[in-house]
């Protein structure tokens, strides 16, 4: 047991163990072990807290008072869900943590194929977090999602998670496996009422053969005051391309974890993202990152802007085993901090026991370089307007990196939004 | 028409001007010239406006409007424009995007119409076909990834669509080879009008060649010392600083 004896059970525990009784009494047969062990293995752990070094930055324990009560199954209007911003996508939504077929896409795409489920994973691919672990002890439903090996899906897979309702908690189980040769884009997005107090906790396992080219989008755009944990779990085969990236915007507090498994031979995978943190917004992004085998190429690049009192977190751990000779990896943390009040944590590690690796990491943290202030306003452009063409400059440096035009154009006009700076020309 | 009264500045607490006293007319172009260290740069800065350049004692006035009432931006717009020395690379900013960005902030500030995008565009080729600003240039970040002589020419090419009435050009001859000085000075002599104020920093006289200034002053530690017509240039190029120098020193 981590957690010392004579921790007394917060509020929030208290609660989570009526919503776990509750649950569990109406449990099929079936599900019920699952539930249970998922169950046990979290109260073994408790919500964490700022002394399991995992969590350090993010005392969660502490930053939630209450569990919200489970939330009910609803029917929001198709409008309220804002997806890919109106791009042309197949769409699977999931609402209270349960798929919406009547939101979602109906015609047949080759090679995809969509199933709802209880939302129980098979495996959690090794991933021993508290969080992970309430998310199967209390999950509401899922879906899974295949793509067929060497199917090219042409259209963007769009994943709304929609949480309905204030005051209330879901859970998503989901699982995404991605044939060998296949080619897919997904945008997922985790949003929510606006102004709506809730918290989303949603577990995802995805799986990619080999030779594969997988592209993925979050927006993670929750309302302002919602808690947003989101666990990803990575496996990736031989020869294969995943880019990901995660557009932080919404939320008071939010953490996503990754945890990224190379599991075959000469794979790349990218993992990138901006965090846009205003008033006290609390963003964590920490990621556990394995080589396992040899010639594996990795990426993290990660910026954010930091505004107000907000406050953002980088935990970064690459690990490369013995086995994982002619590794590259290569990590790095920018973070532009536009107030005194501002703060980034950022920590990266290396835990390298292959001789022959190619392995970096590296975290720059500052204010707007005045000397380029200066010359954008010796050109007569006001000083406001120089800022935000900056701090865009910043962030789209990270954007452009994605490579996959409709996204860059969609996460330039959200953070253009972000800025208030819609009326600026764009590139 | 630019006065400058008895100016003094420091920059982190250092005093770098100590009372200068210069001013030039529309149509008239100055050259400053130097030694290291004598402050031409800081000069430049001040005029254009720095933050972090201080004037602790005079005066700099344009066409009547006293200069420390307005910030960098609306200096911009009220006319002033500094070639930089080391023009500022700036990733993520497409130079295209820049231009615009910088010439529809002034036209606002001035209260006049932005300009159309089909507009802009041709003004933008024409004026870059003659400074010899490629497109691949426009398409990339401001300034980044160009050699010396390609920043140099997009300074001018930036001078060419703003139309400024005050131009300061600071150092542009530095880190040129003698083709760039040359397509430079020419994008700069085209600019050359009865309306147009310029004044030329340099070390050399051979930029001083190509752009021929009404007025030569000398500065040294701060202040102007010598002041003359071109033929003063070529006396420097002969004689070198020393002469300057050890008479401020005396």
């Amino acid at each position: 047991m981590n957690a010392p004896a004579n921790i007394k059970e917060t509020k929030a525990e208290q609660s989570l163990n009526a919503q776990f009784d509750a649950i569990f009494a109406q449990t099929t047969q079936e599900n019920a072990n699952q539930r249970k062990q998922a169950w046990d293995a979290f109260k073994a752990k408790g919500i964490p807290h700022r002394r399991v070094e995992e969590w350090h930055y993010t005392d969660l324990r502490t930053k939630m008072n209450d569990a919200f009560a489970l939330a009910s199954k609803t029917a929001p209007k198709a409008d309220a869900l804002k997806g890919a911003g109106g791009l042309k996508t197949y769409r699977i939504a999931i609402v209270n943590g349960r798929y919406a077929p009547e939101l979602s896409s109906d015609q047949d795409v080759a090679g995809l194929s969509i199933a709802q489920t209880g939302g129980f994973l098979a495996s959690q691919l090794g991933t021993d977090d508290a969080m992970a672990h309430l998310n199967q002890a209390l999950v509401q439903g899922g879906i899974s999602i295949k793509i067929a090996a060497d199917a090219k899906i042409d259209l963007p897979i769009e994943i709304v998670r929609y949480t309905d309702g204030s005051e209330v908690s879901s859970y998503a189980g989901t699982s995404v496996e991605i044939g060998s040769g296949a080619k897919a884009l997904i945008i997922e997005s985790f949003e929510g009422d606006a102004d709506a107090a809730y918290q989303s906790n949603a577990l995802t396992e995805v799986k990619v053969g080999d030779k594969a080219d997988v592209h993925w989008l979050k927006l993670q755009v929750e309302s302002a005051k919602a808690q947003h944990i989101e666990t990803l779990s990575i496996e990736l085969g031989a020869e294969t391309n995943f880019q990901h990236f995660i557009y932080n915007e919404g939320a008071s507090l939010s953490r996503a974890q990754l945890f990224l498994e190379f599991k075959g031979e000469n794979t790349h995978a990218g993992l990138r993202g901006t965090s846009l943190l205003k008033d006290s917004q609390h963003a964590d992004i920490t990621l556990f990152v394995k080589h396992a085998v040899r010639g594996c190429e990795s990426r993290e690049y990660y910026r954010s802007v930091v505004d107000d009192k907000a406050r953002a977190v980088f935990q970064g751990k690459i690990i490369v085993e013995q086995a994982a000779q002619k590794t590259d990896g290569q990590m790095m943390i920018k973070t532009l901090l536009l107030s005194d009040t501002a703060e980034i944590n950022a920590k990266p590690e290396l835990e390298i026991f292959a001789d022959d690796v190619q392995c970096a990491h590296g975290s720059t943290t500052g204010d707007i370089d005045e000397d380029l202030l200066f010359y954008l306003m010796a050109r007569g452009i006001p000083e406001a307007q120089a800022r935000k063409i900056l701090v865009l400059a910043f962030l789209s440096e990270a954007i452009e990196e994605f490579e996959e035009e409709q996204c860059v154009e969609l996460l330039e006009a959200m953070t253009r939004s972000w800025l208030h700076a819609d009326d600026m020309v764009s590139e | 028409m630019l006065e400058i009264k008895n100016l003094h500045a420091e920059v982190d607490g250092n005093k770098i001007l100590r009372g200068i006293d210069l001013t030039v007319r529309p149509g008239e172009v100055h050259a400053i010239m130097g030694p290291n260290g004598s402050g031409k740069s800081t000069l430049s800065y001040v005029l254009a406006g720095k933050d972090d350049y201080e004037i602790t004692e005079g005066s700099i006035s344009y066409n009547g409007v006293d200069w420390a009432e307005l910030g960098a931006d609306e200096r911009a717009a009220a006319g002033m424009f500094l070639a930089f020395q080391y023009p500022i690379e700036i990733p993520g900013v497409a130079t295209m995007t820049f231009l615009k960005t910088a010439l529809n902030a002034q036209r606002k500030a001035r209260g006049e119409d932005e300009i159309s995008t089909p507009d802009f565009m041709k003004l933008v080729r024409e004026k870059s076909k003659e400074l010899k600003v490629t497109p691949d240039m426009l398409k990339r970040p401001l300034n980044v990834g160009f050699s010396g002589g390609e920043k140099k020419r997009a300074e001018i090419l930036q001078m060419s669509l703003l139309e400024p009435t005050l131009c300061v050009l600071d150092e542009t001859d530095s880190g040129l080879d003698i083709d760039a000085l040359r397509v430079v000075s020419e994008g700069v002599n085209q600019l050359r009008s009865p309306e147009r104020s310029m004044i030329v920093i340099t070390h050399y006289q051979r930029l001083l060649d190509h752009i021929v200034p009404d007025v030569v002053h000398v500065l040294s530690k701060g202040k102007i010392v010598k002041t003359g017509g071109k033929e003063l240039a070529l006396e420097l190029e002969k004689n070198g600083y020393a002469d300057y120098v050890g008479e401020e020193a005396a």
